[in-house]
């Protein structure tokens, strides 16, 4: 059958990452295709080329056959392209009817004409089974009504693809269903679905067709038959490192050392389930699971950069009664955050401002680091995590995503730690710059430090890892080490429910 | 164990303008980069301007053993705003603003007129007025650091009541005459030490410990990373709410040595109109001076620039004998310019004209 929309060799770049490479994705008409993974994969990038919020930089989308250039969002959705997104894109504080009729009221002798307007809204309601009263504020319902809101604001007349963009993330059970029984509904009057979602049980009971993306590429397409879940999450986070030998940590000087952190029953209600957790000197510790699984809140528990409110942390034996950032980095733990831009670097400082700072705020502020010895420390981090910059005294946000991630190494590393936590160290950046960063935590393990590093790449982490923490749902499901850390053995731990 | 270093990879080639002038061209483009180059050049405009429609501006002549002249009494004139503004510009470093410094400098004159009439010693008068800034700066910073209001609602708080609770101050003795006179207070304000102007020294070492303090230890880059990025700054081990509120602590300080200076100066506390406005041009002179509202950066020497560009329009627009009335709206046009050179955009398209001059 004819897709109603075929997007053929998309490729885009952002400075410094190659968000899309090449990639190729068709919807047929009455089909619901969902588009699978993981954080930074480019799924949302693809969105926004399809949707016409971003311009691609080669390949072609055609709509029905004909070749189109969506320019900006309202112009893809007059071609026939609705999109929702996760965060609802409604106006809280104005009525139904404003809300499904903004930008095209209608107007009669120059008049905004209500009457019709409203009629306008029921009708665009109606289309979707929901009657409401159109004349409460958007806030006033449910997310789950929102919802269905910002779809019938999506959906022209004559719309041909709608876009779901993780739409049912605050939605319960029941919510999900009805839905999905709408989805179901549109399916049938011929529309061509896309489907975004990382709760993979609800692929597999709406979608007929899944594309896995990967680092910018297209790793798999198929039909639900022929992806089974645990294909699909193999081909989601089984990432191969041509550039990285499959040389697998020794084992044996380990294990027998007094622990650096000692974490017992370790939890934060509604977050994550309580866990326990050792680490020696020496040791890499590696966090598995899939996006949402509790990886990053359990980097975040062990550093204290978010309060436990069960169990107790030790670091060398010392019961750590408050864990704070501040707590954590006097006792020689340091931690390099996911989301570099919001939670790493400080933008406007230099490179050497960045550096220095976690090394000076475990100095306090009355001992300023000299500046000669300043200078020295942020040479040697320069040189030896290759960060590529013309001179220490530029600002850190004008560096690109590898150089940046590195800084926040160095941040870490100058501060003298005993303990290191990364959460998602090689997120979008460059090749290069992904197989340096392995090489480091190598070499960082081996001078005795003792690491726990989060990510959503299997083979990275089987790379690094002595051994691998999985987890899933937010709960640590597992501990594999030795012979049985494979990457079948952990993606079954991962898709086993 | 793999001890192979990264392999070296190839330097990015930074994003430099055709420099094709050669040397001497790439050395004016580093000079017009420098962060002072336009306060200075404001400055040096509202001066050049001045020199030639008022002969004998720069004059300084000795009266009555001190100095006096136009250029004296710019920097006389602008210390109270110059001590205001010191402390916006460490409160707008950390993405903050300070709206209450007025009401501030109005509280200080009223417990120094009030201590007066009970006869206190003036120097723990003196001391009462800075300790009543550092307590309203204590205010400030609780509702931004643990409350977590944002700043500008937080102080609009004090700078809408500080005048009244100055008013309530006088009425503490009746507030019939709230006039005095000490020789220490005054001493401080309007006396002068051989040449020099008492309060233009009280400047200069509040201007020099604030420097050792921001640029000295690392409380600066402290200031700085809560302003750039405070989740940040606190996953890097900083107090980030300890940080703020010595922010607003520092900045109600000095509020209080200007409101000092300026009781002092007209000998009584008017708390309805002293240092009206004040907060405006302490803000206004941050940013002439290279700060930015957005937070994460703080330039001292640029505020001090930003407020003498500020001060020396206003004592021009007196000397040159333009009809007062025009007074504001002149300020308001000039210091638009000034801002405008600074805007990046049109920094850019001024280097893109000279460049393109150059090639």
């Amino acid at each position: 059958m004819a897709a109603i929309i075929e997007l053929t060799g998309i490729s885009k770049a952002f400075p410094g990452v190659r968000a899309l490479d090449h990639v190729d994705f068709g919807v047929e008409p009455g089909e619901t295709h969902a588009l699978m993974g993981e954080n930074g994969a480019g799924k949302s990038t693809l969105i926004k080329v399809m949707t016409g919020a971003l311009q691609a930089d080669g390949g072609t989308i055609r709509l029905a056959g004909k070749e189109i250039r969506p320019e900006s969002p309202g112009a893809a959705r007059a071609a026939g392209i609705g999109a929702v997104y996760q965060e609802v894109n409604l106006i809280p504080t104005m009525s139904v009817t404003k809300n499904l009729t903004l930008g095209r009221l209608p107007r009669k002798f120059g008049l905004i004409d209500w009457g019709a307007a409203r009629a306008i809204a029921r009708a665009k309601l109606a289309r979707l089974g929901v009657d409401i009263d159109v004349e409460r504020p958007v806030g006033s319902y449910s997310v789950a009504i929102q919802q269905l809101i910002a779809i019938a604001r999506a959906l022209e007349d004559d719309a041909r693809v709608l876009v779901l963009d993780e739409p049912t993330a605050s939605l319960d059970a029941n919510e999900t269903e009805r839905l999905f029984e709408i989805v179901r509904d549109l399916k049938a009057r011929g529309l061509g679905i896309v489907f975004i979602s990382h709760f993979i049980d609800q692929v597999y009971r709406i979608a007929d067709r899944i594309t896995v993306l990967r680092n910018g590429r297209r790793v798999g397409v198929g039909t639900t038959e022929e992806i089974p879940s645990l294909k699909l999450v193999s081909l989601m986070i089984g990432r191969d490192l041509e550039h990285i030998e499959h040389q697998r940590p020794l084992m044996d000087t380990v294990a027998s050392s007094k622990p650096i952190l000692t974490a017992k029953g370790v939890g934060r209600r509604r977050l994550l389930e309580p866990f326990d957790l050792e680490l020696h000197p020496g040791e890499v510790v590696g966090l598995a699971g899939l996006l949402g699984s509790g990886r990053t809140e359990t980097a975040k528990l062990v550093f204290g950069a978010i309060r436990h409110d069960s169990g107790e942390i030790r670091i060398d034996g010392h019961h750590i009664a408050s864990p704070t950032p501040k707590h954590s980095l006097n006792a020689g733990v340091t931690f390099c955050p996911e989301d570099r831009k919001s939670e790493g670097i400080v933008a406007e400082l230099s490179v050497r401002e960045n550096i220095i700072l976690a090394l000076q705020s475990r100095r306090g502020w009355l001992r300023l680091l000299p500046r000669r010895e300043q200078d020295r420390l942020t040479s040697e981090m320069i040189a030896a995590l290759n960060i590529a910059t013309p001179d220490a005294d530029k600002p850190v946000g004008q560096l690109s995503g590898g150089n940046q991630q590195k800084v926040l190494l160095a941040r870490s590393l100058v501060s003298n730690p005993r303990l290191l936590i990364l959460d998602e160290p090689t997120r979008g950046i460059d090749v290069g710059a992904h197989a340096e960063i392995v090489t480091l935590i190598r070499e960082l393990a081996a001078k005795g430090l003792a690491l726990l590093v989060a990510s959503s790449e299997l083979d990275e982490l089987l790379a690094v890892s002595h051994r691998i923490a999985v987890l899933r749902d937010r709960r640590m499901v597992g501990e594999i080490s030795g012979a049985e850390a494979t990457r079948e053995h952990i993606i079954q731990t991962i898709a086993a429910s | 164990m793999n001890t192979q270093t990264p392999s070296p990879k190839p330097e990015q080639p930074a994003t430099r303008l055709p420099s094709s002038g050669g040397a001497p061209a790439g050395r004016w483009l580093a000079l017009i980069r420098h962060r002072l180059v336009w306060p200075l050049m404001a400055l040096a405009l509202v001066l050049i301007v001045d020199a030639l429609i008022s002969p004998g501006f720069f004059n300084v002549r000795i009266v009555q053993g001190r100095l006096f002249g136009n250029v004296i009494d710019i920097f006389y004139r602008a210390m109270p705003t110059a001590m205001v503004a010191l402390g916006m510009a460490v409160v707008i470093g950390t993405k903050g603003i300070d709206l209450s410094v007025g009401s501030i400098i109005a509280i200080c004159g009223a417990i120094i007129a009030w201590r007066m009439h009970q006869g206190d010693s003036h120097f723990v008068i003196l001391l009462m007025a800075l300790a009543a800034g550092l307590a309203c700066g204590l205010w400030n910073g609780f509702l931004v650091s643990v409350l977590e209001i944002q700043p500008i609602i937080a102080t609009l708080i004090l700078m809408v009541s500080g005048r009244g609770i100055g008013l309530m101050v006088n009425l503490l003795y009746g507030g019939t005459n709230p006039s005095f006179t000490s020789p220490l207070l005054q001493g401080l304000s309007v006396g002068s030490l051989g040449l020099i102007p008492t309060r233009l020294i009280v400047g200069a070492v509040i201007f020099f410990l604030l420097w050792l303090l921001v640029r000295r230890t690392a409380f600066g880059l402290f200031l700085e990373s809560v302003g750039g990025n405070a989740k940040s700054a606190r996953l890097a081990g900083v107090n980030a709410r300890f940080v703020l509120l010595s922010a607003y602590l520092i900045s109600g300080f000095l509020a209080a040595t200007a409101g000092v200076i300026l009781t002092a100066d007209t000998h009584t506390s008017d708390p309805v109109s002293v240092a009206s406005n004040i907060e405006l041009d302490a803000i206004l002179a941050v940013v002439i001076g290279g700060g930015s509202l957005a937070g994460g950066r703080i330039f001292l020497d640029g505020t001090i620039i930003g407020v003498l560009v500020i001060q020396a329009l206003t004592t021009s627009i007196l000397t040159s004998g333009l009809p007062p009335e025009y007074n504001l709206v002149v300020k308001a046009v000039v210091v638009l310019i000034v801002l405008l050179l600074q805007s990046s955009n049109m920094r850019a398209a001024v280097v893109s004209v000279l460049v393109r001059r150059k090639a």
